[in-house]
């Protein structure tokens, strides 16, 4: 894919050789050193907190990651000086220490505070706990006093394609771990550990220029990559051993990227502001509810899912037309605004189409329960299976289903972005007049992506109708719209693997941190507030967004125009 | 036989000011046409007009036989009518490339696309040398080649240049005005909307003066270069 993120910048402009001094290397050894051994003791004399940390030469999972940690610092130290400088002239090790360092101290900082707050105070850390955090604060310090290195560019090395494959697998591999590890957390402080490492290790892997490594093989591997990813979500089910609360939240994190990758189209592609975005997935959802065989369902006619899914996706499609034809000639804030309204609107028509002011569609207020479990050439969504004596639980069926509708959802994405189509909507958002004069049917193009953008959010709002079991009009509020949203400016407009981030993040952590919950509006709305100060284009950008943001980088936008290339000679 | 371009007392208003009065002119299949005037004189407006992104309060617009007024813009480029917008403007975050395969987005024969952006570049080397570097680091000139060469890329048999020469250095000036003619020399029928008249009406097989929203004076380029008002009024002489 091409929009992983490379940060070519920081390797440029890092300054040339500093010497560093030469206590550094045997400090941050010794940090590694601490770290693994604190680790293997106990940090905590109670027993009852972060799954257990109380005893001596038996680690239990935080205190592994910890050791993860301290093993690529010694990976990296060992690049600086000793058997794998090799790698020193590809390689940042510096950065990528000074990353772990940080992200070892911040750990060992919330674990200690886990730790007092969880039970009686500082009191009941042990000397492992402290032990850990000074190694943690060795690394950090050894990585400040390393030199900084002028490095070679890293779209140039290369290696053999099984080495590639297999760094695509590794990443692969890893990635689901990770995310299987951090939602069998069902407490706060050690999810929140969990996060901390992810973020340790992400940002190590980034600025040591490894990812930019993985990314450049994804690119000359792109297939390889796509089905590494598909296949690692395919496999996430069966590292779940029939939890079927996780896999729940797993849905829900696929209902909302499929809507969120819709949006991307409108918003991230086309340059449209639609602020109502959740009315479509709405209207996908109240079709298959009243086209279902509940006892509520308004309806007589019953026909097969598939069909179903067809007709969702199509009234959505048919209510974009008509909220767009009239409103696409204004552009701008007007949009924002009528699309805003266009929401309310569908709320209180499901809200109020309940029989006694008109006709009996959805309902009202009580919505549409009791929708019946899928069954599709009958496999039966409903049961648990047995696969490979995994239990597959009833979410985990409707996740396989969303799987296939978000591969779905990409493809049509990625297809439009490389079409002429695309480039007609990079046009329109670049300067509307000048591509009106060069021949791009403006008007007929954003109608186009209003249309194609609500066809896919009918689509999987079908499918939500099914997996929640019951459709109701407080679904489908304003915020949620703006929270779709918000996963695409915090993943990166007009990315893939960064609206998928977004999403997931957006998802997964109100659902696992309950106290989160209460006060999700304003931490996201400081993360936002971060995110357009510090790094406008998203956490994933993609290159041509970032020139929009940094427009002076001529390097950028060679290489822009480069992956540009490449796309139209796959394409064809 | 009918004239390639015909505008019949076109006229144009935003809200209640009328832009353009009641204008006619007509340009041949093979000529550079040229209309020069002031600031204000209706001459950007009428372009517009003509290539669909103003509708006409009054007046036809008939292009190749058929009128077009009411045509949407993108079908009029369809039809082979280009239009350089005033001010270039290209894309500058866009690549060279880019920019160009943007100006052939109503063409739908790749080939033809391909051996076109050949001959763009074969026009202008330097967007040759530059194709994968965004526009808006060119300097006016190399912009100016720019737009040209992504308003030839939709093969139109009539361009429309917009104040080509606007902020050029007289070198750049002469550059673009030659590739006017050498434009003309390959079929391409131009017109061309000018304040600096000199450069214009020396190139031009008959031009237009425009004087607040009105064809004040017309004739052959040679007729109006040697007339004694239009000396007066855009050469800047006594």
């Amino acid at each position: 894919m091409t929009d992983i993120d490379t940060p070519v910048d920081d390797i440029s402009e890092a300054p040339v050789a500093k010497p560093g001094k030469p206590i550094a290397w045997p400090l941050g050894l010794a940090g590694v050193a601490l770290v693994i051994v604190g680790s293997f003791l106990s940090w905590s004399y109670d027993g009852q907190i972060l799954n257990d940390l109380s005893i001596n030469f038996y680690p239990n999972g935080l205190q592994i990651l910890a050791i993860i940690l301290a093993l690529l610092s010694l990976v990296l130290l060992l690049v600086e000086k000793g058997p794998l400088v090799k790698l020193g002239s590809w390689l940042d090790a510096t950065l990528g220490l000074r990353a772990l360092g940080v992200g070892l101290v911040l750990y060992m900082v919330l674990a200690l505070v886990a730790i007092s707050v969880e039970s009686d105070g500082l009191i009941n850390v042990n000397p492992g706990g402290y032990v850990t955090l000074v190694g943690g604060l060795l690394i950090a310090v050894s990585a400040w006093m390393l030199p900084l290195h002028q490095l070679r560019d890293m779209s140039e090395a290369r290696m053999p394609a099984w080495f590639d494959i297999l760094s695509i697998a590794v990443l692969m591999a890893a990635l689901l771990f990770t995310a299987a590890y951090a939602l069998a957390q069902t407490e706060a402080w050690p999810l929140i550990l969990c996060l901390v490492f992810v973020g340790a290790a992400a940002t190590c892997l980034f600025r040591c220029g490894v990812m930019t490594f993985v990314s450049h093989a994804g690119q000359r591997h792109r297939k390889v990559l796509t089905l590494a990813a598909f296949a690692a979500a395919f496999l996430f089910p069966f590292t779940q051993n029939g939890d079927d609360t996780n896999m729940s939240i797993a849905g829900s994190v696929l209902v909302f990227s499929a809507t969120a990758m819709g949006l991307n189209i409108v918003v991230g592609l086309a340059g449209l502001l639609d602020l109502g975005y959740i009315a479509f997935l709405g209207s996908g959802a109240y079709v298959a509810a009243t086209l279902s065989t509940s006892a509520f369902a308004t309806i007589d006619w019953k026909p097969p899912f598939l069909i179903v899914v067809l007709v969702g996706a199509c009234v959505a499609a048919t209510l974009g037309l008509i909220i767009g034809s009239p409103t696409l000639r204004v552009s701008g804030d007007y949009l924002a605004i009528v699309t805003l309204g266009f929401g309310e609107i569908f709320r209180f028509s499901m809200f109020n189409l309940d029989g006694n002011n008109g006709p009996n569609l959805t309902n009202g207020p009580n919505g549409i329960p009791g929708i019946p479990d899928l069954v599709l050439f009958g496999f039966d969504f409903g049961t648990d299976h047995t696969v490979a004596g995994v239990e597959l639980t009833r979410n985990a069926n409707y996740y396989f289903l969303l799987l296939i509708l978000v591969g779905f959802v990409i493809l049509t994405f990625s297809r439009l972005n490389n079409s002429r189509i695309g480039r007609g909507w990079v046009a329109i958002r670049e300067d509307e007049k000048a591509a009106e004069a060069m021949g791009v049917n403006v008007f007929g193009l954003k109608l186009l992506a209003f249309a194609i953008g609500a066809f896919l959010a009918g689509m999987a709002g079908t499918v939500k109708a099914h997996q929640d079991g019951a459709v109701s009009p407080d679904q489908y509020i304003f915020l949620e719209s703006a929270f779709l949203l918000a996963a695409i400016v915090l993943g990166g407009m007009g990315t893939i693997v960064g609206v998928l981030l977004g999403a997931t993040i957006l998802k997964v952590l109100p659902e696992k941190l309950r106290f989160f919950l209460e006060y999700r509006l304003l931490l996201f709305g400081l993360l936002l507030v971060l995110m357009m100060r510090f790094r406008p284009e998203g956490l994933v950008a993609s290159r041509r967004r970032k020139l929009e943001f940094h427009e002076e980088d001529e390097a950028l936008a060679v290489a822009v125009e480069e992956e540009r290339l490449i796309a139209v000679e796959e394409a064809k | 036989m009918a004239a390639m371009l015909e505008v019949k007392d076109l006229e144009v208003a935003y809200g209640k000011i009328l832009a353009v009065k009641k204008i006619s002119f007509s340009v041949e299949q093979g000529q550079v046409v040229s209309l020069i005037g002031t600031n204000g004189a209706g001459k950007t407006t009428t372009l517009k007009t003509i290539s669909g992104l103003l509708r006409p309060t009054g007046g036809e617009v008939w292009f190749q036989g058929e009128r077009i007024d009411h045509v949407a813009a993108h079908d009029i480029v369809t039809r082979g009518l280009a239009h350089s917008p005033e001010g270039r403007r290209i894309f500058p975050r866009l690549s060279v490339e880019e920019n160009l395969l943007l100006g052939a987005f109503s063409r739908r024969d790749p080939a033809g696309v391909r051996s076109d952006l050949k001959a763009a570049y074969d026009l202008f080397p330097i967007l040759g040398e530059r194709r994968k570097q965004p526009a808006g680091t060119f300097s006016g000139g190399e912009q100016q080649m720019l737009a040209m060469g992504r308003a030839m890329m939709s093969r139109p048999k009539l361009l429309m240049l917009d104040e080509p020469s606007m902020g050029l250095s007289p070198i750049m000036m002469k550059r673009i005005m030659t590739t006017v003619s050498e434009l003309q020399r390959q079929g391409t029928t131009i017109l061309l909307v000018e304040q600096n008249a000199q450069a214009a009406l020396k190139r031009a097989d008959y031009g237009y003066v425009l004087e607040v929203g009105k064809v004040v004076l017309s004739g052959t380029g040679r007729d109006l270069l040697v007339n004694d008002s239009v000396r007066k009024a855009y050469l800047g002489e006594d």
